[in-house]
């Protein structure tokens, strides 16, 4: 990674409006979090101050300073999901993978969120894994959700 | 795009004559047409598979069908949906659909039958909102009810969600052959302001939560003299609870755009912006798409319509922060820094994006737009309540059977919407509270089941109509823990910049967790009461100022649940682990050992056909035996309770 690849990224984003959060989220999405050298080349290339970034990169949920785990599972903890149980699925979860909400495994394969409300409402509980979601999963499946979602990706494996 | 048909510009009325007929040919084409919700909802319960497995049994048998991808026709909760609509007879909704139900679907169509083992109901006519213009379709199957009369469907008119569930959301086409975009041809044919006096005459209020009149912000925003001007649709959807706009944008998404482009004619606007949170990539997948089949064919651009109109509108993706669908916090995300909101005035209609005059627009207001301005303001505010006119449409969810996007005109009851539509708590059991407004609303208590939906009513009730989330309760749910709930959300969501915000809802949260471990002390109902409505009146923006209204609501109509967990160390739902203590009665136990299979802690103790018992000391208290005991001999109790 050099400075010139994040240099290359923010060239691609034109348009003033939301022009930071696309650049970041390009690089979140690309390096699996925002490393700081990063910040500052993007910094320097948007003529910002660096302390202007960093603030966006702390405020928002989406943005991480460390890196995540190469598959995301977001737990999904909207109204609907909390009153049918969502806390017993991250609670699973946790035991499963061995990491508390928020952590990614030691091998850097899982990180384990908690999503704030993936509007599925009506197939609640939800769990988004790298982006699609399952419905109606059940603290007793979790198991077999990751193996089928993630091929080869059973935990602990 | 992908799709064939009309490729130049659209410049008049009759090339837009042109893209209709395209679209009709689509829409009720000479062969069967099949179409699946493949909204999130849809993709979630497994439609894409369903899609696929249709496709391979067509191609399997050689029938010639058109398979296309559709939004959600709303009834979320019967996920997978798949329609099929054969010339000249009914279309047939089908609910459940497995992908094992695609072989024998498709040999019943191939058979000209229908395939009853799915069949939910049958539509006889297409009624086209815009132009109220009615399309009929065959006489229904003998043996299959109309989807209009169930439960779920009747007492809904659907103007926002008109398409949604109806047309192919990647089909420029069929949107206008739903009378798509007329509006906007007929609007620059005219006067802005005679538009803007059909929007005030129409009553339509911001469907975002605040319930501004729309047709006045418009106005404002036309008579700030400045050469740039801005128009956002805040699809930021960020109350949990909620999805209407998702499915909009997903199953609807050009009706967003004419209700952008009509606006940037009304206001004088050049620039557009759909500000679309993170978590809905399927939306801004379908917006981006529709953004530049519309480009393609000049319906935004320079000279749209050879009007003289330029105007073009970008998708901005948030980045998972609640706040950032207040409108200033929402300019100040774009703008490039931490989505914090600012003091109003100056309101954004005045001072908005970079400074210049913005018009900041719900998703679902949007969408009604080219009705009001296709039929007339009168038309549109025939429907609803003298201060709510219109629809609205709420996300009915929770403990409730028929679950999904209902749209209702302003004024229908509480009642009519949970217990009709919603068809009441699934599984019998009794309705408890209705929350809605999300982490800014409260809950009303099953006693005002007769209230009507409007604005007026819900504040004076002790909570607000929000952004349309309707999260049904029954026994099971407790309302401490509710109130909790809210508030772990207000405090992680609390952008930090106002005191009473950032401390009061921290402090708040610290007593509410507090009550719900067992450790509540009779003074705490008091502090939260005060504490509560020094945030309200003193936070800077409206996520501060709504913030404890769960709290405030809960206590205000079920205060005995309050006291249940601070004196008797009870919570009556059984949710409050701390609280709980399980136990078996001997007497009904019959020994049937499920309750210790499905222990996850090896808590339960007894062998062979004996009564068991609850080891308290290994019991986590995690409910899986109650709910799973066919005898119902598993009980629970307050911690301080007698017995306990
Ligand atoms: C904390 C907070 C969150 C909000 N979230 C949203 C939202 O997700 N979507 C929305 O349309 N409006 C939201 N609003 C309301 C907006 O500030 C604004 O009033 C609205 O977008 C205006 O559009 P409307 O007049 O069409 O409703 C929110 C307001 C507050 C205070």
């Amino acid at each position: 990674m050099t400075g010139n690849e994040y240099t290359d990224i923010v060239k691609r984003h034109t348009s003033p409006n939301g022009r930071v959060l696309s650049i970041l989220e390009e690089i979140q999405r690309k390096y699996r979090h925002l490393p700081e050298e990063a910040l500052r080349a993007a910094a320097e290339e948007l003529n910002l101050p660096l302390s202007q970034l960093y603030g966006v990169a702390t405020f928002y949920t989406s943005f991480s300073l460390q890196p995540r785990g190469e598959h995301i599972i977001g737990v999904c903890h909207g109204t609907v999901c909390h009153v049918k149980g969502a806390a017993r699925v991250t609670a699973e979860l946790e035991k499963k993978l061995g990491v508390s909400e928020g952590g990614t495994t030691g091998d850097g394969k899982f990180t384990l969120e908690s999503v704030k409300c993936l509007g599925c409402c009506s197939l609640a509980p939800v769990v988004s894994i790298d982006g699609s979601v399952h419905a109606r999963v059940k603290p007793e499946t979790v198991d077999e959700l990751i193996k089928s979602a993630i091929p080869g990706g059973a935990p602990g494996d | 795009m992908t799709e064939g048909g009309i490729k130049h510009r659209v410049e008049s009325g009759r090339d837009l004559q042109a893209l209709e007929k395209k679209g009709l040919e689509l829409l009720y084409p000479g062969r069967p047409r099949i179409a699946v919700a493949m909204a999130s909802c849809g993709r979630a319960a497994g439609s894409g598979r369903i899609y696929e497995s249709i496709g391979d049994e067509l191609e399997r048998r050689g029938l010639d069908a058109s398979l296309v991808p559709a939004g959600c026709p709303g009834l979320c909760s019967r996920e997978p949906l798949v329609t099929v609509l054969e010339p000249g007879k009914a279309r047939i909704y089908y609910s459940g659909v497995q992908p094992a139900d695609a072989g024998p679907l498709v040999s019943a169509l191939a058979g000209g039958e229908v395939y009853q083992k799915r069949a939910l109901g049958a539509e006889v006519e297409d009624r086209l909102v815009v132009t109220g213009r009615q399309i009929d379709l065959g006489p229904p199957p003998g043996n299959l009810g109309l989807l209009a009369d169930l439960d779920f469907y009747r007492p809904q008119v659907r103007l926002a969600t008109r398409n949604c569930g109806c047309i192919n959301p990647f089909s420029i086409h069929e949107y206008a052959a739903r009378g798509g975009y007329r509006a906007l041809a007929e609007a620059l044919a005219g006067d802005p302001s005679g538009i803007i006096a059909e929007i005030k005459k129409s009553g339509l209020r911001g469907r975002g939560g605040a319930g501004f009149p729309t047709g006045l912000k418009w106005e404002i925003t036309a008579g700030s003299g400045h050469d740039e001007k801005y128009i956002i649709c805040n699809g930021d959807e960020g109350d949990p609870g909620a999805y209407m706009d998702r499915s909009i944008l997903e199953g609807d998404p050009h009706s967003v755009l004419e209700g952008m482009i009509i606006g940037a004619y009304c206001m004088g606007a050049r620039h557009g912006i759909i500000y679309v949170r993170a978590e809905y990539p399927l939306a801004i997948k379908t917006v981006g798409h529709a953004i530049a089949q519309a480009r393609e064919l000049g319906l935004l651009g320079e000279n749209i319509l050879n009007s003289g109109l330029s105007f073009d509108v970008e998708v901005v993706m948030g980045a998972g922060a609640f706040v950032c669908g207040e409108e200033t916090a929402l300019i100040a995300s774009i703008e490039g820094h931490p989505g914090e909101p600012r003091p109003r005035p100056p309101y954004p209609a005045r001072q908005g994006l970079w400074g210049k005059p913005t018009c900041i627009n719900n998703v679902e207001t949007l969408a009604n737009i080219p009705l009001i301005a296709g039929r007339g303001g009168d038309w549109y505010a025939g429907l609803g309540t003298a201060g709510s006119r219109g629809t609205k449409v709420f996300a009915l969810v929770g403990k409730v059977k028929n679950s999904g996007l209902v749209e209702v005109p302003m004024g229908t009851t509480i009642g009519d919407i949970v217990l009709g539509a919603g068809g009441g708590p699934d599984g019998g059991r009794k309705l408890k509270a209705v929350q809605t407004g999300g982490p800014s609303g409260g809950c009303i208590p099953a006693s005002l089941v007769d209230l009507p939906v409007d604005y007026e009513s819900l504040t004076g009730a002790g909570t607000i109509m929000g952004s349309g989330g309707m999260v049904v309760m029954d026994e099971s749910v407790c309302m401490v823990d509710m109130a909790r709930y809210f508030m772990t959300f207000a405090a992680g969501e609390s952008c930090g910049k106002c005191t009473p915000c950032r401390e009061g809802t921290a402090e708040i949260l610290d007593i509410l967790d507090r009550i719900t471990q067992g450790g509540g002390r009779p003074e705490d109902l008091d502090t939260l009461d005060e504490l509560s409505r020094v945030v309200k009146d003193a936070s800077l923006c409206g996520l501060g100022q709504t913030a404890t209204n769960p709290v405030l609501s809960t206590l205000r109509y079920f205060r005995s649940e309050y006291e249940a967990h601070i004196k008797d160390k009870h919570c009556p739902a059984g949710v409050c682990r701390n609280l709980t203590v399980y136990r078996i009665n001997p007497e009904l136990c019959i020994g049937c050992g499920l309750c210790a299979e499905e222990c996850p802690g090896g808590a339960i103790l007894g062998r062979d056909d004996q009564p068991r018992v609850i080891s308290q000391e290994s019991c986590t208290r995690c409910g899986a035996c109650y709910r799973i005991c066919p005898q119902e001999a598993i009980f629970f109790t307050g911690r301080g309770m007698p017995g306990a």
